[in-house]
């Protein structure tokens, strides 16, 4: 059996590249992936506790957490076609009317 | 365990509903008139879509109504919903000012919206649902049930700050928002995930227990990292929600793409509702992390401390030298959340009645002058610039007044609310007689005067420039009655503070574990 620690080995370095890529990616549909694969390794790293433990309501709030990112995908995408009708571009940095 | 319970029992529907109108009465009726404007629309010819603002403020009304009913009812904290939701002083506290916020954004809008031309019933269902969404977070006891709330919150918000489709600073302001939204709910679950990870459970005093009991049998020191680690990563998640420094970058975005009336909305109800979160999160479940300013332990308090600090001093500093009304209330309210944290790290009765009461009175104060720079936008005028106030005075000069009286209350200068609310916070500091935490009240204080230079640009603006135009302001009736409420709110908590001091000791028992 594949011990624990790698699962969550896993998960951390999934949240990792997500997290990264959120930071680095320049296109909204990469930053949308790449947000989804931080909430995917969550859900590995819930499952895992939650099976370790013997114990289910890790794996229920993983459903939730699928609800959830696929709503957020939702209001997600409407805000890209939003913005893409009203300029024909998905990249960040052309969205910059708002000065910091 | 609780969920456990909830599969192998048969489920008893009948306990389900008698929890849901015992503890949800105003959640249930917030959801019900979402719902019923969002059909309502539908029905409604152009010139009667105000109706579905009107149906929207009697929604809210018949939920105070119900939450007033609780207030008599509700001597003690009671749960329900398998230990996912509780019913305490701290939770209709703030459901009060979600009401409030609510109620008062919805009436700065009806105007604003008919200028904007997108009258519409969804924007009403949208600001109901957030509003919902905030009671449920104020009443959450359980790491999912505050993160769904949450969400419910969020997702609305994001659509609310997008609502003008055809403004491309809308669109922009909301992917902005939207981006950074979501991206803090993953780091919020991923501190969430270790956590559970490491007390098996995801309710919030049973994880308190948890933590303490593992601390208590000198657990191996990766226990600690884990729990540190846990805490960190929900902390960062929250300063993203308060938009505290270093993680405020969308906050002026979003505020300034976002339509007026929707900037005031979340510069108030969804900041209040993330701190009653955060205090709910890291007072019940995390109380073990605290830590304390001596150097011997690390904890939430130090990290509170550090960003409390460079949140009040770079939102003051970066607000000086803005010339967008909006940005400049943006960063105004970045300065305020690193007040508000004051509360939380002083940890005392003071603190928290600082903290809570300064959210009350945010209500008024933030949303009174967020409701003068509605008023601006007409026609072919934004009124988003500072100068857009020139000479407001000879135009109406009732407005100009009222809106000194924001200011200097959101400045904190007696007699306005604004100094109430600051006064606790600060004493809640210097009662601890820790000198870093005094130190940090000193800071705090310097920085209060910086923030009247820039509000005093307003002041001058409207009493000593020029006027570009003579035509007065034309204000539809229920703007004004807000402005006027809010103004008459400011000066009662600041002259007679008592009863609303009593009111917010509803909420710190609760805080302190009575």
């Amino acid at each position: 059996m594949v011990p624990m620690s790698w699962y969550l080995a896993l998960g951390a370095v999934l949240f990792t590249i997500g997290a990264v890529s959120v930071i680095v990616k320049r296109d909204i549909l990469s930053m949308l992936l790449a947000i989804e694969l931080m909430l995917n390794s969550v859900n590995l790293t819930l499952v895992t506790f939650s099976s370790y433990f013997r114990e289910l309501s890790g794996q229920i709030l993983v459903f939730f957490v699928m609800v959830v990112a696929a709503a957020e995908a939702g209001v997600g995408l409407a805000i890209v076609v939003l913005l893409f009708r009203n300029r024909q571009t998905v990249d960040v940095d052309q969205a910059s009317m708002l000065k910091l | 365990m609780n969920i456990m319970l909830l599969i192998q029992a048969k489920p008893d529907w009948q306990v389900l509903a008698q929890d849901a109108a015992r503890l949800l009465m105003p959640e249930m009726l917030v959801i019900l008139f979402a719902c019923f404007v969002l059909v309502l629309e539908f029905m409604l010819t152009p010139e009667q879509r105000r109706w579905a603002a009107y149906l929207s403020l009697a929604g809210l009304g018949a939920a105070g109504l119900s939450l007033a009913l609780m207030f008599v009812k509700f001597t003690t904290a009671e749960v329900g919903f398998y230990e996912m939701v509780v019913v305490d002083g701290f939770a209709l506290v703030f459901k009060v000012i979600f009401l409030l916020a609510a109620i008062f954004t919805i009436a700065l809008s009806i105007k604003f919206l008919d200028v904007e031309n997108e009258q519409r019933g969804e924007y009403y269902s949208l600001i109901l649902f957030a509003t919902a969404g905030m009671m449920f977070m104020a009443s959450g006891a359980d790491l999912l049930s505050i993160f769904i709330s949450f969400e419910l919150m969020a997702l609305t918000t994001y659509i609310l700050v997008a609502y003008l489709k055809r403004d491309r600073r809308s669109n922009e302001a909301a992917m902005k928002y939207f981006l950074l939204g979501i991206f803090s709910s993953g780091i919020f679950l991923y501190g969430m995930s270790l956590i559970y990870g490491l007390t098996a459970e995801t309710n919030l005093t049973k994880i308190a227990d948890t933590l303490a009991r593992l601390a208590r049998q000198q657990a191996p020191q990766a226990t600690g990292f884990v729990a540190m680690a846990g805490m960190i990563f929900i902390a960062a998640a929250m300063f993203f929600k308060i938009a505290a420094v270093p993680f405020h970058m969308w906050c002026p975005d979003a505020y300034e793409g976002a339509p007026t009336s929707v900037t005031a909305f979340m510069s108030v109800g969804p900041k209040a509702a993330a701190f009653a979160i955060f205090a709910r999160i890291f007072i019940d479940g995390l109380p073990g992390l605290r830590g304390d300013l001596t150097g011997e332990s690390f904890g939430w308090v130090g990290l509170l401390a550090i960003v409390s600090a460079l949140t009040m001093t770079w939102g003051n500093i970066a607000a000086l030298t803005q010339n967008s009304a909006k940005r400049l209330m943006a960063y105004s309210s970045i300065s305020h959340a690193g007040y508000l944290l004051l509360g939380l790290i002083a940890g005392n009765e003071t603190g928290y009645i600082g903290l809570v009461i300064y959210l009350f009175v945010y209500v008024f104060m933030n949303l009174g002058a967020w409701g003068v720079i509605v008023a601006q936008r007409r026609a072919s005028i934004l009124g988003e610039r500072v100068d857009d106030f020139n000479g407001l005075i000879h135009r109406s000069p009732g407005m100009a007044v009222m809106m000194t009286i924001f200011l200097l209350s959101l400045t904190g200068i007696p007699p306005t609310a604004g100094f109430v609310g600051k006064y606790f916070l600060f004493a809640g500091l210097i009662e601890t007689g820790n000198a870093w935490l005094i130190a940090l009240c000193v800071l705090a204080v310097i920085n209060t005067a910086i923030s009247l230079y820039y509000y005093a640009r307003f002041i001058k603006a409207m009493f000593m420039s020029d006027v570009k135009e003579e035509e007065p302001l034309a204000l539809s009736t229920s703007l004004r009655a807000t402005l006027v409420t809010a103004t008459v709110m400011v000066l009662l908590v600041g002259v007679y503070p008592r009863p609303f001091i009593a009111f917010t000791e509803n909420a710190t028992r609760h805080l302190l574990g009575l």
